[in-house]
């Protein structure tokens, strides 16, 4: 996947009917853990659990939504770290695809800076993360600098969408 | 560069036992979207729908889970900049002036991290999301008149292209 942040936007917001406005922004948190949560949602929203499952479906595959589901707090759970290069600009390409083709990889952006690309590494232990940081190294002759998370300040209740 | 991770030692409270990474493992790439998800989460792991509820509230109230939701993709709903704003605080300083920073909701992320002298000297980072670039500046302003970061180093690192966005797979 790749997309430059000049294409035009995906959103249509006349597409966009209050149903699925308040499905994106009111269940960023909080999700019902009960048996029924659609069913719950449906409640909250007067309208059907089978109309709030059918359009989170639908919204997911507009890529609207990633899922529905859980964020963890970083290396609760497995390990993760950023990290950053300073690539030649003739090889941009070349290295960004070279790194997206490890499937510990979960974000990858070009930015505006001499570290001109940052990206996001996942594995199940730091082991397998020092690995594929050595590879990637190794692969590409760029050194790779690394920045795990020491502390969290973040309090995630998700992301107010402001419909304009 | 041969310096390893040394990741942060895990909180006493965060050891899961093999059910929990079970079901994390199971749910990382989300809920299935069918009238009762935590049932059918357990008969794929052999456990009731009980056990998947109350384990899934016990991870959110141990912070494993940090949030329990719809995961929207900003770009997509026309966030379209995004910017890594760093910051140089000095070390003491760091707690309170990421705390304030943290709370406000157009920061996404808002990690303490470590230094790479003498190329890197930022310690904070701060994912700002905005509907364009003089959007974000604008919430970065706010975050420095509001935190009184006027004397705190920092740069905006605006990210021009995305190779790949997607929610983290732990195995």
């Amino acid at each position: 996947m790749q997309s430059t942040h000049t294409d035009t936007t995906k959103l249509n917001k006349q597409q966009l009917g209050s149903l699925e406005k308040h499905l994106l922004n009111d269940f960023q948190h909080g999700f019902p853990l009960v048996s029924r949560p659609f069913q719950a949602i449906a409640e909250k929203l007067g309208t059907t659990e089978e109309m709030v499952i059918d359009t989170l479906a639908q919204l997911q595959q507009q890529g609207f939504v990633s899922r529905v589901g859980a964020v963890f707090r970083a290396n609760s759970i497995g390990a993760s770290t950023l990290a950053a290069m300073a690539v030649p600009e003739e090889r941009l390409e070349e290295v960004a695809a070279m790194i997206n083709d490890y499937s510990e990889v979960n974000h990858n952006y070009q930015r505006e800076h001499h570290f001109n690309l940052w990206f996001v590494l996942t594995a199940s232990d730091e082991q397998v993360l020092n690995a594929v940081l050595d590879d990637i190294e190794h692969c590409s002759g760029i050194p790779v600098m690394y920045l795990p998370m020491l502390e969290d300040y973040h309090i995630d209740l998700g992301f107010d969408l402001k419909w304009i | 560069m041969k310096v390893r991770l040394r990741l942060p030692a895990l909180p006493e409270q965060a050891i899961l036992d093999e059910q929990d990474q079970a079901l994390i493992t199971l749910i990382q790439t989300g809920l299935p979207l069918s009238a009762t998800p935590y049932a059918d989460l357990g008969r794929q792991l052999g456990m009731d729908e009980s056990e998947v509820i109350t384990r899934l509230k016990r991870l959110t109230d141990e912070n494993i889970i940090k949030r329990f939701g719809v995961v929207v993709r900003h770009h997509e709903l026309g966030y379209l900049a995004n910017a890594m704003t760093v910051w140089n605080i000095p070390d003491e300083m760091v707690s309170e002036l990421g705390s304030c920073m943290g709370q406000f909701e157009f920061v996404t992320l808002c990690y303490q991290r470590p230094r790479r002298l003498p190329d890197w000297p930022y310690n904070l980072f701060t994912m700002i999301h905005g509907q364009d670039r003089s959007d974000v500046l604008t919430n970065i302003q706010t975050l420095i008149e509001r935190c009184g970061l006027e004397k705190i180093d920092h740069e905006v690192l605006f990210s021009t292209r995305r190779f790949k966005q997607r929610g983290a797979i732990y195995r």
